[in-house]
């Protein structure tokens, strides 16, 4: 069998390849795919732990997950959808708005 | 076998993120994100949750990446190819991740509370009818909550999408 922390391993690469992704790319929109990325090494962990521990918990976390994440892309993308339409930009520091 | 099964994935899913990432174009990192999520659920399915690996590629795969598909088709995309990193200041947050991933791979590797190989063994008997036992009994509220959450960003999405009337 595969040792337990392979998995972990796997999630941490994962995490912070999706991180940066964050923190470094200028477009919005891999912005958002990076933070799926997040949340899908999120949810290997939840499972492998699940899993090695015998408990179903960690399934029907990763289930909620899944449910917030699918919530979370339905809004963000509708914000992005406003924000094209009416600052024409896909640009995170074109936003600053808020900062002032 | 396991063993194998599972570094080709996750290599395959290393990968894949990667070219997310790194690539030029967003209709890419879409393509590649999929690409993704696919090993991600073949892992699900090496950790015997063959339930999350169906709704892993039924929500992610089905759902997700074809709204990110549908709003790179509605707007024009070709200006943001130009400069793909945040210019400026990007030494911090490099800093910030590379401490980050060092220290969560020091402290895994050298904890023995991961060192686990042989998972306890589950009670037999039908996991998918016990997991959506479990989730309809003790998780009924959690349940209901999230079906409200994705009722009110429904109605978000709507909202915000729509066209100003006046």
């Amino acid at each position: 069998m595969v040792p337990l922390w392979w998995y972990i391993q796997l999630s941490v690469v994962l995490f912070v390849i999706g991180a940066a992704g964050v923190l470094l790319r200028r477009n919005i929109l891999v912005v958002l795919m990076s933070l799926e990325l997040l949340l899908n090494s999120v949810n290997i962990n939840f499972i492998a732990f699940g899993r090695y521990y015998a408990d179903f918990r960690g399934q029907i976390f990763a289930i909620f997950v899944i449910a917030t994440t699918a919530a979370e892309v339905a809004v963000a993308l509708g914000i992005l959808v406003a924000l094209v339409r009416n600052k024409s930009t896909l640009k995170v520091d074109d936003v600053t708005v808020m900062k002032g | 076998m396991d063993q194998g099964f599972f570094l080709l994935f996750a290599a395959m899913a290393v990968i894949t993120a990667l070219i997310v990432v790194l690539a030029h174009n967003p209709v890419h990192s879409a393509l590649a994100l999929m690409a993704c999520f696919l090993q991600i659920s073949a892992i699900f399915v090496l950790l015997e949750a063959p339930f999350l690996a169906v709704v892993q590629i039924f929500v992610y795969v089905g759902a997700i990446m074809v709204l990110f598909l549908f709003v790179i088709m509605m707007i024009d995309v070709r200006e943001a190819v130009l400069q793909r990193f945040l210019p400026g200041g990007n030494l911090p947050a490099l800093v910030l991740l590379v401490l980050l991933g060092a220290e969560m791979l020091v402290l895994v590797v050298s904890s023995d509370r991961f060192s686990a190989t042989e998972p306890v063994a589950m009670a037999d008997g039908d996991q998918i009818r016990e997991l959506s036992t479990t989730l309809f009994t003790d998780y009924l509220l959690p349940f209901e909550v999230a079906s409200v959450i994705l009722l009110a960003a429904l109605v978000g999405a709507i909202v915000l999408a729509r066209k100003e009337s006046g």
